[in-house]
């Protein structure tokens, strides 16, 4: 009961912040002035008549030289609209600006480009994930020892260079001057071909970089503090051998604290990293969310800030929620 | 002993009367908390490190910008991409800084480079050394990529600076006109006609690659446009200075020639000027902006901008930026989080909530809301408003724990049953004993700011470009366009800065917190 009222709460607080979050961005949006201005080879009545559909303006009228008049609805009620529309029939409306996606669904593009971002970053956490986790368990029992210096000169180093930095190196070294694999990742939408596979690898490769260092570090230091545990002598003398005490006790005391962030690692596969998207030509979600900004495609801007904002605080809450469910002390202590 | 409570006070004496006890003064000098901390980090081998080079990058941030005629502004196509180049190097046999690239070609693109660094009398190949592969296909030599860019186009100029060269030439004795070839002698298709390199005769003029026609001893044959002496031709204009074939002429069939360095056309005069000189000739004589001479010490970006003072003025933007928006972030964050510690309760819960929501809302979000509303006008301001709004909630966050450690305290206790008001407990007692921790979170700001700045120059959302300054993050930008040109060093020295940069900062701040706090010591790395 009481963490179906604690998981209540943190999940009530979180939508209130990601419903503030969503109008606040939606009225500082319909403040601009709305784009109207018809791109070229299209009928400027007919995107007045769009405009008019999707409740942002009413009242048009044509004046003198092909400029027309209109008036605009208040915030409020275009809000409305707005999200009623999203609740009924999951639309959120057709893209205006973005001329290579004109007039198509936002959602159904939004959709078509996920598959890249989530491939990539779910391949990047399952190679990061582990390899981080050794490292820092390698480091942790061995501690000051020669393995733990060449680890922790590695996980200073990964931590320290910045990815777009690495991401680069990666670019220029492996794609381009030995030739591993292509300069950018492959536009095919057969994602599961060995071609494509390759053309994902050095994205893949420089995103798992960063989690490899994340991990190991945080691994290393939650394990070496187990380690010195007194529970862990007790473990000991009551005649358990080293490698026994340690995957029974210490393992699953150091993992309480870092199966969370694995879990909130996975929530945030969907959002994957501007960064690497744009420097491996990744047609993912970053791609578009930067370009809907350039091309101020408003409608897109929404469904996409609203989707980064949910993904992030969807990812928190995860490991607030995990921990009462992991831990037995906090959840046997609630009873 | 039944009235020991009335002893009376003769009764008492010394027990050792010649040997009374006094607290011995202290030996050693009073340390204080500064000091020993200042102690700790002088033993960090690594954050003293750390400091020297964020110290050097500060100086470099700073004065660089004084020491180069180049600003972020300048650019000049024809000298895109050339490479690094330093004095130092440039004269040396050493094949590295000298701006100079490895290229490897056929025989053809060797014969080129071969007839410009014969005619102007340049080391278009470093040293004039080649080394050819074994079946006589390829050509590999260190390609000098600011001579190699010899004449470029046929230039058109007025007749007023033909003349100011020709005073230049006379004055100076520094060759920038050279002859031109006689329009007819030109090879014929568009991409060729206007290459103002092609001085030879080649072999046939109608094709697109363009093989020079060699006389017997193997030498390229020039294909000057020459006049017999005394001849006029309303389309050569009068020259009256250096001229490559002697004061006198060249003599053929015992008659007087002389080439023309040139041809009149509508809208002025039509020359071949070496870009070498013509450059230091425009620079010193015309622009006069300080520019000596094509030297550019990091080289040039696709769009010849120097890598050099885009690095010095993105590095000076970049520390006053973080700088500032860390300390107006020190400021909001420190008052907001002392009020919310101190006080706590109700004022707390709402001041933290209100943080929550406000850090909740992605950068990239409020940096493009604000940028539809700003319009183009102030990017910086864009990028100042953007760090400062979400900012300050770490720092606030920071100081909020250390209320919570200190205000129930004896000594702050102490102070309130002394009447000490609630500011002064907060900013004398408190404030003070949490410092060391807020100084430190304040030295890790300054990176991750700029990294982030860095990250949205990168990503294009901020350009910096228009007010003649530029980011780091635009020059990785350019860098990696310039991967596929077989330029890395355009992206090598940006991110050479930002890894310093990170890395020395990173060591310092731990250091720091270490040095102020020494029993977090290593629990954190």
């Amino acid at each position: 009961m009481y963490m179906f009222k604690y998981v209540s709460k943190r999940l009530g607080l979180m939508l209130f912040t990601f419903f503030i979050i969503f109008t606040m961005c939606f009225v500082l949006i319909k403040l601009l002035p709305i784009p109207t201005n018809a791109l070229p080879g299209t009928d400027p009545e007919i995107v007045m008549k769009t405009l008019e559909g999707r409740g942002w303006i009413t009242n048009i009228r044509e004046g003198e030289n092909g400029v027309w008049y209109y008036d605009r609805v208040p915030i409020l009620i275009q809000f409305g609209t707005y999200i009623k529309r999203i609740l009924t029939q999951g639309d959120f409306g057709i893209v205006t600006t973005y001329g290579e996606y004109l007039n198509m669904n936002i959602w159904q593009v939004f959709v078509s480009h996920l598959p890249p971002t989530i491939l990539i970053n779910i391949y990047s956490t399952l190679i990061g994930v582990p390899i981080g986790l050794g490292l820092g368990i390698l480091a942790a029992l061995k501690k000051n020892k020669w393995q733990d210096q060449v680890i922790n000169i590695f996980i200073i180093l990964l931590i320290s260079v910045p990815s777009i930095v690495l991401a680069l190196m990666i670019q220029y070294v492996f794609c381009f001057k030995l030739g591993w694999f292509p300069l950018t990742m492959s536009t095919s939408n057969e994602y599961f071909t060995w071609e494509v596979f390759r053309s994902m690898l050095p994205a893949v490769f420089a995103l798992c970089l960063g989690s490899i260092a994340h991990y190991a570090r945080y691994t290393r230091a939650e394990l070496s503090e187990v380690l010195t545990g007194e529970f862990m002598l007790l473990a000991r003398t009551k005649g358990l051998t080293r490698g026994q005490a340690i995957y029974r006790h210490a393992m699953r005391n150091s993992m309480v604290v870092i199966f969370p962030s694995i879990l909130s690692e996975f929530i945030s596969v969907l959002s994957g990293s501007l960064i690497i998207e744009k420097m491996f030509g990744i047609n993912g979600v970053g791609g578009l969310y930067l370009n809907s900004i350039t091309f101020q495609d408003y409608d897109f801007f929404m469904l996409l800030s609203g989707f980064y904002t949910l993904v992030s605080l969807t990812a928190g809450i995860v490991i607030d929620i995990s921990y009462g469910f992991i831990d037995p002390r906090i959840r046997m202590g609630a009873k | 002993m039944d009235n020991i409570n009335n002893i009376p006070a003769e009764k008492f004496r010394f027990s050792q009367r010649n040997d009374l006890y006094h607290d011995s003064k202290f030996e050693t000098k009073p340390v204080s908390y500064f000091q020993g901390a200042f102690r700790r980090f002088r033993k960090n081998k690594g954050a003293v490190v750390g400091g020297v080079v964020i110290a050097v990058l500060v100086l470099f941030a700073i004065l660089a910008p004084f020491f180069t005629p180049f600003t972020p502004a300048y650019y000049d196509m024809v000298y895109a991409y050339v490479t690094p180049k330093t004095n130092l190097f440039a004269n040396s046999s050493i094949d590295f800084w000298d701006g100079c690239r490895n290229k490897e070609t056929n025989k053809i693109g060797y014969l080129k480079d071969l007839a410009l660094a014969l005619e102007t009398g340049r080391e278009v190949i470093k040293d004039g050394e080649y080394t050819v592969s074994e079946d006589g296909s390829t050509y590999s030599y260190r390609y000098d990529t600011y001579y190699g860019v010899g004449f470029g186009k046929y230039k058109i100029i007025s007749p007023e600076e033909f003349n100011d060269i020709q005073r230049y030439q006379n004055e100076t004795g520094r060759q920038v006109l050279y002859p031109v070839v006689k329009v007819a002698d030109r090879p014929t298709l568009e991409k060729n006609k206007y290459d103002a390199n092609i001085y030879y005769k080649v072999e046939n003029p109608n094709v697109a690659t363009l093989r020079p026609k060699l006389d017997a001893n193997g030498e390229i044959i020039p294909n000057y446009w020459k006049y017999e002496a005394g001849d006029t031709n309303s389309l050569i204009a009068e020259y009256n200075s250096l001229r490559i074939e002697g004061e006198n002429g060249i003599e053929e069939d015992g008659k007087q020639y002389f080439y023309a360095y040139g041809r009149r056309v509508d809208g002025g005069i039509e020359v071949r000027a070496e870009y070498y000189e013509y450059y230091i000739y425009q620079h010193n004589e015309v622009k006069k902006d300080g520019i000596e001479e094509p030297l550019f010490l990091f080289g040039t970006t696709q769009t010849g901008k120097d890598i050099f003072a885009c690095l010095a003025y993105g590095a000076r933007f970049s520390f006053i930026f973080a700088t500032v928006v860390a300390i107006a972030n020190f400021i909001v964050g420190v008052i907001w989080g002392s009020i919310s510690g101190y006080f706590g309760g109700k004022i707390d819960l709402f001041m933290e909530r209100f943080a929550e929501i406000l850090g909740a809302i992605p950068t990239i979000i409020v940096i493009t809301l604000l940028k539809y509303h700003m319009g183009t006008a102030s990017q910086v301001l864009v990028l100042f408003i953007a760090f400062f709004l979400t900012g300050w909630i770490g720092m606030a966050g920071r100081t909020r724990m250390q209320f919570y450690r200190f205000k129930n305290q004896e000594y702050v206790l102490a102070a309130r049953t002394l009447g000490a008001r609630d500011v002064r407990i907060m900013f004398k007692h408190i404030f003070p004993n949490g410092l060391g921790t807020i100084v430190t979170s304040f030295a890790l700001v300054i990176p991750g700011m700029i990294y982030s700045e860095t990250s949205f120059t990168y990503l294009g959302i901020i350009n910096l470009e228009a007010g003649n300054t530029t980011s780091v993050g635009t020059l990785i930008a350019a860098g990696q366009q310039s991967i596929m040109a077989n330029a890395g060093y355009v992206a090598l020295f940006p991110c050479m800065f930002l890894v310093l940069m990170m890395l020395s900062f990173n060591l310092f701040g731990n250091g720091l917190r270490d040095a102020f706090n020494p029993s977090l010591r290593g629990t954190e790395d």
